[in-house]
This record gives C-alpha cells, structure tokens and sequence, in this order.
C-alpha cells in the first residue's frame, strides 16, 4: 500500500502496462515467426535457403516460386477438390443440421430428448475407431480414391452445428412458432420464414468453423485419396513435402504451404469478429 | 413435457372443427389435437432423420463391426476368421503399440504448459494496452492454420543445419541439435509445436472467461486490501474452472488422436519409434501392413481410453465444483 502511494497508481500501472506489452510483442514474434520465415523461404533461391551464415530475407525475391508451383505440382487440383469437398459438406449439411435443431428446439416429437442425447453421445466416439470399418465399407461400394466417402457420411448434420443451433434456439420463444402453425403455416414456411432469419448469424459461425476444419482435415484424406489429381489440397502439400525434400526445393514446398493456408488465413482475417466470438462461445457455453 | 400443456390451450379455441356432433367439446379438442401432432410429429421425424440416420449407418455400425472385427484376424479384404481374444493378448506383449501409447501420454504434457501460458496471456490481453486487438488475432493465426502446412514448416524449421530454431538459438551460442532425428528432443519439438499451435485458442477462451467474472467481485476484493494475485486466485482462477475443465477435456480428446504432424514430420514413427503415436500405429497396422483386425483391437482401445478420460474429468468437475459453491 505505501510503496503504490509513494509512487502513484497511475504510474505504477502504466509501468506494468509498459512491461506486459513488450512481452506480449515479444511472444507475438514468435508466433508469427515460423509462418514469417515459410514466406521468405518461397522467395529464396534453393541455394539461399542453404547458406551458412543464413540469409534471412533473399537478395532478390523469387517470385516465380508462386506461379511454378502451379505446373510444377498439383496444386490447382488439391484448390478444387478441397472446394468441391469443403463447400459441398458444409452447404448441405448446414441445412440438415439446421432443420434438425429446430425440430429438436421446436416440434413435439416423442423421444426427443433421447435423440438428441443419442446423437451427442456420437462426439464421444473418435474418428480412429470408426475409420477403418467405415474404410471398408466405402471400398465395397467402389468408393476409395474419391472424394465421396470424405463428403457423403457429413452430408447428414453435424452435431456440434445441432447442438449450438438449438442451444440458440432456445431463446426463441416457443409461442411465435406455435402462432405460426395455428395460422396454418407448413413446417418448411415456419422454418424458411421465421426461424433461418433469427439463426442465421449462429449458422454463418459454424458455418465457417466448419468449413475451416474440413480445409484443414488431413487424415481421413490421405487414408481415401492415392491419385494425384483427386487429393486434397492437404495431402497435395504433405505428398511435396516429401517429393519435394529429395530436390531440396525447399521454395517450392514453402509456397506451395503458404498458399494452402492462406484461404482459411484471409477468412479469419475478414470474419475475425465473428470467428472469435463463436468459437468463445463455443466453449463457455460447451 | 410442458409445451404440450402450453399448445393444448390455444389449439382447442382456434381449431374446433371435430366431426362428429355428439362429441364434447373436449373430445373434439383432442382429436383435432392429435392430428395436429401427427402431422407435426411426421415432420419433426423428417428433419431429425438426416442426422439420426447418418449417426447410425456412420458411427453406430462402424463402432459395432469394429467391436466385432477386432476379434478377427482379418486383411480387410478376405474372411474374417474369429480368433477371440488374440488380437488383445497380442496388444499386451507388442512393444511398439506400448510404445506409441508411452508417447501419446508422454504429449500431453503439453497441455498444463499449454493452459499456464494461456492464462498468463489471457491476463495480459485483458489489461488496458494499445493495440492488444492486433495481439490477439497475431496468437490466433496458428490456430487456424492449416495443421498440415504447419507440420511441414516446423519439420525444416527443426532441421539442425538450415532449421529456423537452430539459427535463432545459434545467435545466443547455443548449438542446437537436429531436434527430429534425436529420441531425446523429437518429443520435446513436437510438444513445443503443438503448445505455439494450440496457445490462441485457450488464450480465447479464457479471455472470455476472464471477461464474464464481474468487477465488483474483484473491487470489492481489492477494497479489503486483497492484492493482485490473491484477487487472481480467489476469485478470477474459480470463476474460469468451467473453461479450464472444458480445455483439459477436449485437449486430452484430441490429444490422444493425435497424428498430423507425427505423420508428416516423422514419417517412419521418429528414431527408434519415438514419436509413434497410437492412432498413427493404428494407420499403419491397418493400411500399410493390412492388419485390419488388429488394428481394429487398437482402435477401440483408444476408444475406450477416450471414453474413460472423459468420465473420470466430469466424475471429478463435478466434486470440485461442489467444493468451490
């Protein structure tokens, strides 16, 4: 108490505030130096990469690094079979979850709350134990080196998006909708008319949660997908990683690294608002 | 149970239209009643039926056959021939799924590291500094990256030649080692990475967390002469409990699946397997070796092990937080 009256609260404060700072910047660069480094990297010429001492920034910057890799890996192909998976899933199954939520929120069905809790219990289960008999079904049907078996099994809902959707649903008073129905509006116009509008914030979030996680997915890919043109972009990257570390064309596997981040990077960047506020939510409401 | 009450009353005022004329009026509410959820119960069935019937024919099946194939010696391709117990027998004596499992238990270390510096980071974001929005979203940014991008990254910057670690450390005279071809440092690396992953995602939720403990609580505090870190651990360190509980259960989750970054790091399982984690012992038994049914046997061990961990945390959330009201 005297020592924080003898030198004023303010000043002491402004001290603390000083010091926190610079170690808050300090940790900044760290976090942000290994993906610094992947970008100076791809401009480097692959001797560059190699020097003793290290040159940390090249002396002239190789661009070409970032339009070679389109010929000289499969990379086009990973963008497009990522989009096709990433943006077929979470359409399709943002609209399923989501009629399930307001039905699970909003209509009477008998055993309701079983179902729910049957479907939440499904998050208990890791991918590791179901992927392999799920492996051999999908190669019954003549699915393996495909992208069906990473979309077909997600086209169904998603349970977290179910969960947090009728979590959300619950602030919507029960009598609006039963006002609704006795005005004689069908369950497709109540769900299309008044419920979509009031969640539609809560679906953008999971929306790009999941988009995200299904961009980043890596294993549930490499166990599918064995030719090159139908891979993700995930396994494209991890494939030049190791095709590309015998040519020591460390640019090339750097770029070509930097540019599968970068979408889910300008994303965040757009939506940071958004993104943070769900995925906070996620977890003190979790 | 208490919506049917609520819809009872304004549906028999506004739909009496019964059939039949000898009908109560009550009767006929009914009726009209039970029509009415009929249809609404035929409706609520479609939209629920997606989801229920992909959580069947996708997890429920699956966990079934899997319970079933790993009491088989079986390739994935042929008969499966039951051999009972064998496949778990097997488990006990191979040194290499002990190993893997060492190791996935040896990562999660990590995780009290992990939620230390988070909450250390969640204080400092939570005091009046400039620019602190930038900070945040700079911790961020690992986190939503791609994990696989990131594994390649991380592996050349643990080179112990031309490895951005090693060049920093070199600047302080430290020579550091080839951190992922060396059992002593492989694991410590990987833990490393995954903290420097995973730190902005627990930053935010505690930050949240930190957010949501009223002021008074720490005025009032502050008033009877409670300093800072008394303040912190009386109130602040309880009040974020829930979100604590939350990230040591879906860290131990995701924890012990772990398998990206071993996989693209160290793809042989790391110098003298010292990497291997299970999941990734797993994918190799089942898709390199084709051992499916003994692979399957691993797979509902982790299951198992999964489903454990998580009972025990809420066994435990729920005494503590009985202590602490």
């Amino acid at each position: 108490m005297s020592r924080r009256n003898s030198m004023g609260v303010a000043a002491q404060n402004r001290l603390v505030n000083g010091l926190v700072l610079a170690v808050l910047i300090l940790g900044a660069v760290v976090m942000i130096a290994p993906l610094l480094w992947m970008f100076t990297t791809a401009i480097k010429t692959k001797v560059e990469v190699f020097a003793l001492p290290p040159v940390w920034f090249p002396d002239v910057p190789q661009w070409d690094t970032f339009t070679r890799m389109w010929s000289e890996a499969p990379i086009l192909s990973g963008f497009r079979n990522s989009i096709i998976v990433a943006g077929t899933v979470t359409v399709v199954g943002s609209i399923t979850s989501s009629l399930a939520a307001f039905a699970l929120a909003k209509l009477r069905l008998p055993f309701k709350n079983a179902i729910f809790l049957g479907l939440l219990s499904g998050l208990m289960i890791p991918f590791p134990t179901i992927m392999i008999p799920q492996f051999v079904m999908f190669a019954k049907i003549g699915w393996v080196d495909t992208l069906l078996p990473l979309i077909v099994p997600l086209l169904f809902g998603n349970i977290i998006m179910i969960f947090f959707l009728r979590q959300y649903l619950e602030s919507v008073p029960d009598s609006i909708v039963e006002a609704a129905k006795i005005d004689g509006a069908s369950y497709l116009q109540i769900f299309r008319v008044m419920i979509l509008p009031m969640i539609r914030p809560a679906i953008a979030a999971q929306f790009i949660l999941w988009f995200m996680a299904i961009w980043n997915d890596y294993l549930a890919p490499i166990l599918y997908l064995n030719t090159e043109s139908r891979q993700t972009l995930q396994v494209v990257i991890a494939n030049l990683n190791v095709e590309f570390a015998t040519q020591r064309d460390y640019p090339l596997i750097m770029g070509a690294s930097f540019v599968a981040l970068l979408p889910i990077l300008v994303v965040f960047l757009i939506f940071q608002r958004q993104i943070i506020e769900s995925v906070a939510l996620t977890g003190t409401k979790g | 149970m208490t919506q049917t009450a609520s819809i009872s009353a304004p549906a028999d005022k506004s739909r009496p239209a019964g059939p039949g004329p000898e009908l109560t009026p009550e009767q006929r509410a009914k009726q009209a009643n039970r029509r009415l959820h009929k249809s609404e119960h035929r409706w609520a069935l479609a939209f629920v039926a997606p989801p229920v019937v992909g959580f069947l024919l996708f997890t429920v099946y699956p966990v079934v056959f899997a319970a079933y194939a790993s009491l088989t010696s079986w390739n994935g391709l042929g008969p499966m021939t039951f051999v009972g117990l064998d496949n778990y027998t097997r488990l006990l004596s191979d040194e290499y799924f002990r190993t893997s499992l060492w190791n996935t238990f040896f990562y999660m270390i990590g995780i009290p590291i992990g939620l230390v510096l988070a909450m250390l980071l969640a204080l400092a974001l939570n005091r009046k500094i400039p620019g602190r929005t930038a900070l945040r979203t700079i911790y961020y940014v690992p986190v939503i990256s791609s994990l696989a991008a990131i594994a390649i990254v991380w592996q050349f910057a643990y080179n112990g030649d031309f490895g951005l670690v090693n060049q920093v450390l070199s600047w302080f005279g430290v020579q550091g080692p080839d951190w992922l071809a060396n059992t002593a440092t492989v694991k410590p690396a990987l833990i490393l990475m995954a903290i420097w992953k995973g730190l902005g995602y627990s930053m935010l939720l505690y930050l949240a967390a930190i957010q949501s403990v009223p002021s008074s609580l720490l005025e009032a505090a502050a008033l009877d002469g409670a300093n800072a870190f008394q303040r912190f651990r009386s109130i602040t360190l309880p009040m974020v409990r829930p979100v604590t509980f939350f990230l040591i259960v879906t860290n131990i989750i995701a924890g012990s699946q772990i398998f990206t970054e071993i996989n693209i790091m160290t793809p042989t399982g790391g110098p003298e397997f010292s990497s291997a984690s299970i999941v990734w012992y797993i994918v190799r038994q089942a898709f390199r070796y084709q051992q499916m049914g003994y692979a399957t046997a691993m797979s509902i061990v982790l299951g198992i092990l999964v489903f454990v961990i998580t009972v025990v945390q809420f066994r435990l959330n729920r005494r503590n937080s009985f202590s602490i009201e």
